[in-house]
């Protein structure tokens, strides 16, 4: 199962290789990992998407909480949540592609936000569902390059992460 | 000339705080941590720190042959005694030197700090003469480790260094100073208290819980405690012992908990796991409700898990490590907390009941668990021409009447120091479980005999282990360390070879070691006493004749079976009722 999980960590260096360290030490998938300071410069917040067994998201969640850096972990996908990840994509637009590349942008509520004479770069944000039917509907010969952001996530209504 | 640590009173009253250098600040951390020994070897990145070692005596160092044994040592010293273990080594190869006692210590959960030097901080990154990335080799095998880049945050990272290496489950904590910083000054103070918002271990179980698990014990029928290595660490073996008694139930110790509830006690069925008792491990295999407390579910203690849970039975598990619980096998009551709190608070409660287990309600399960005990599993044919390997360490238990401080190394001996040592008391054995490092015993030995000056120590080791840290001889020379190594000398790799005995077709691929030493004659070429001892008639004379040597470190090289093996076995994966109890099971 897919598991979206949170925490506050300490804002110092090698907070971060003490996180991934322990995914590839034990053995625990990362599908992304996105990391960022707070509003409090003294803490980082960081989004894990992972998947496993109960179990093993259970031993995630006690493991992270073990690290001396880690202030807080929250399973954000045990409970109503959203997710939101940006992906900037820059494809080839020339000839016919140019007008079809806009016309499928604005579809995807997408912004084109950097423009050549032969490409685009195109501002997505969503769920990572959006973003891969995005990469899906357009032609692949078409795409340079793709980068995102990997996956944040906050729960929905009162329920706060926070020290 | 350094000023000895001033009494609190008057440095309050002199009010202004003192400025000193990082290495002053680093010494007077450990003087108020009440370190009495720093086990270590020096080096560039830590001459400032050596410089101010000299001149105080507050905190004695203690000059090891080799860094790896500088970590053992204050290993063996935590694990003898309640306290933290220190050690100090330089940067790069003192490191990595270290790494291995490292991983020992945190395999096992030992309370440590460890001080390295580092390039100074401007040299860092720089691939500079004896630099390697410390806290990122360190990172796996320590519980936490800092890199202090200012010299005002010394104090306080040593401070919590201290705090965190002891409290919760304990563990090794590194602190890496580069050299600058060992030099710069500040003005320092000793901070009173430390907060970490991020750390705040868990002590008081949940009293739910706890009543929840004594109303299963207390129906139980065939009940079990299995205790481990927590109860040592927690010094919790009193009251192990009191609420084992109260219900009236088997217990079993781990490899890790020997001592933890006395071994000659009618209740205790030995050790379980690969080279556990019948009685041990039948009964933990078919118990209907088990009590384990501080302890791990380790693989070397329950083989194969899918077929352990194969046997229903309810399980409660105390332990201060929430990811120690259902991480190999899951567990119905689940009790986070300090082990000594919780049996404190199990007692009480039980003791205000008026209810107790009926032993009529547990007398079937004591009957078979004795008719599993009447096979008498750690049976041997011992032999007048042959020297048996567990008839010394029989005999060691004997003549030291089982009050010995017991180090050992890792393989056949190991096994059986833990199966004929019976250890009644805790904090006697002083072994690696977790990692299984050879080379253990002897530097661990010698931080056991400087907590307990005066008191007999053992090491029980083999001569292939001895070899991995027998520089060390020289270091126990030098402090008058009267050691007693009892080797166990096979002339084999004998666990290696008993693996390939069993399991490769007898085909004894680089376990036999050609070329060994006269022990003896290398012990006395260290300035000790060296004993070859060869029939059995004389060991006990030898071992006498060696502790009746109050000062002298004495080497005994017992040519033992190089044929024997340990039994029982549990083969690696299979399950715990699966024993091969003798040769014959082969
Ligand atoms: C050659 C070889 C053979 C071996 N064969 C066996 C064997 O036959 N049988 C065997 O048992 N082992 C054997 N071992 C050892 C094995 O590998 C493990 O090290 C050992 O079983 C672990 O012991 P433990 O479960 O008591 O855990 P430990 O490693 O001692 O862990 C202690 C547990 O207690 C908890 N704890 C610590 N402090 C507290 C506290 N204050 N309050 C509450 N909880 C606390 C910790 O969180 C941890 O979960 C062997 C090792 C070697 C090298
Ligand atoms: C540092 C290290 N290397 C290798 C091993 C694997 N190993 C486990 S037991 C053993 C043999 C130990 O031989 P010895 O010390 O003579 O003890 P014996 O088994 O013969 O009693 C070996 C090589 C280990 N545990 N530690
Ligand atoms: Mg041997």
């Amino acid at each position: 199962m897919r598991h979206v999980i949170s925490l506050l960590l300490e804002n110092e260096s090698g907070a971060l290789s003490r996180v991934s360290g322990l995914f590839s030490a034990r053995g625990y998938n990362i599908e992304s990992l996105t990391v960022a300071p707070t509003e409090d410069a003294s803490l980082s917040r960081m989004t894990i998407v992972t998947s496993g067994s109960d179990d093993i998201i259970e031993q995630i969640t006690k493991q992270l909480n073990k690290l001396i850096d880690v202030v807080k972990v929250v399973d954000i996908s045990e409970a109503a949540h959203i997710e939101r990840e940006l992906m900037l994509v820059k494809v080839r637009a020339t000839g016919k592609d140019r007008e079809e590349m806009k016309r499928m942008a604005d579809i995807f509520r997408g912004r084109i936000i950097d423009v050549s004479e032969s490409s685009y770069v195109i501002e997505l944000t969503g769920t990572q569902d959006k973003l891969d039917s995005f990469v899906g509907a357009i032609d692949s010969a078409l795409i340079l390059e793709t980068v995102r952001s990997g996956v944040c996530g906050v729960g929905r209504g009162d329920r706060v992460l926070k020290i | 000339m350094y000023l000895p640590l001033l009494p609190e009173g008057l440095v309050s009253f002199l009010g202004a705080a003192m400025v000193l250098t990082g290495a002053e600040i680093v010494i007077r951390c450990l003087q108020e941590e009440k370190v009495e020994y720093v086990f270590g070897y020096p080096g560039g990145a830590v001459l400032f720190l050596y410089d101010e070692l000299s001149k105080q005596d507050i905190v004695r160092h203690v000059l090891v042959r080799h860094e790896q044994a500088a970590v053992h040592a204050a290993d063996g010293y935590a694990r003898s005694t309640d306290k933290v273990g220190v050690a100090l080594v330089t940067s790069g190869p003192g490191v990595t030197n270290a790494v291995t006692g490292i991983a020992t210590a945190y395999c096992d959960s030992i309370p440590m700090v460890i001080i390295s030097g580092q390039v100074p901080t401007a040299a860092i990154g720089q691939d500079a003469f004896q630099e390697v990335d410390t806290v990122g080799i360190t990172r796996p095998c320590v519980k936490h480790n800092f890199l202090v880049k200012d010299v005002r945050d010394i104090a306080s990272t040593i401070k919590k260094a201290f705090f965190i290496a002891k409290t919760g489950r304990p563990g090794p904590v590194l602190v890496d100073i580069p050299k600058d910083v060992s030099a710069h000054k500040c003005e320092y103070e000793y901070p009173k208290t430390v907060a970490l918002r991020s750390y705040n271990p868990i002590v008081k179980g949940h009293q739910g819980q706890i009543r929840k698990a004594l109303g299963l014990l207390l129906e139980a029928r065939r009940p079990m405690i299995y205790a481990g290595g927590g109860v040592v660490l927690a010094d919790a073996s009193e009251k192990l012992t009191k609420l084992t008694r109260m219900l009236g139930f088997p217990i079993t110790n781990t490899l890790m908990g020997l001592g933890g509830h006395p071994a000659t006690d009618r209740q205790n069925l030995g050790m379980l796991g690969m080279h556990g008792t019948i009685e041990a491990n039948m009964g933990m295999h078919y118990c209907d409700v088990l009590l384990a407390i501080g302890a791990r579910f380790d693989d070397r203690v329950i083989g194969n898990p899918a077929h352990f849970q194969s046997e229903p039975r309810k399980i409660i598990h105390i332990d201060i490590d929430p990811s120690s619980i259902s991480k190999r096998v899951k567990v119905d009551v689940p009790i986070v907390g300090n082990l000594s709190d919780v049996l404190d608070d199990m007692i009480k409660m039980l003791e205000s009941m008026s209810e107790r287990p009926a032993p009529s309600q547990i007398e079937p399960w004591w009957k078979q668990i004795e008719e599993w005990r009447s096979r008498e599993s750690l049976k041997y044919k011992n032999s007048t021409e042959v020297l048996k390997p567990q008839f010394v360490v029989e005999t060691l238990w004997k003549v030291t009447k089982g009050d010995a401080f017991v180090a050992s190394d890792v393989g056949q001996h190991q096994m059986w120091a833990a199966q004929y040592y019976k250890f009644d008391k805790p904090r006697r054995w002083i072994n690696s479980g977790g990692l299984g490092t050879m080379g253990f015993g002897l530097p661990a030995a010698m931080g056991v005999q400087l907590a307990h000056p005066g008191s007999p120590v053992a090491v029980i080791t083999g001569e292939g282990s001895i070899q991995m840290c027998i520089q060390e001889l020289s270091t126990c020379k030098q402090y008058r360390l009267p050691i007693k190594i009892l080797s166990l000398n096979n002339r084999y790799l004998g666990m290696v070879r008993q693996w390939q005995q069993f399991f490769h077709g007898n085909r004894y691929s680089e376990s036999y070691m050609d070329s060994l030493p006269d022990f003896a004659k290398l012990a006395e070429a260290y300035g000790h006493v060296g004993l070859r001892v060869e029939k059995p008639g004389d060991v006990e004379g030898a071992i006498r004749e060696a502790f009746s040597r109050k000062n002298d470190l004495v080497f005994l090289d017992f040519q033992v079976d190089p044929t024997e093996n340990v039994f029982p076995m549990v083969q690696g994966g299979k399950g715990l009722t699966d024993m091969i109890l003798s040769s014959e099971d082969l």
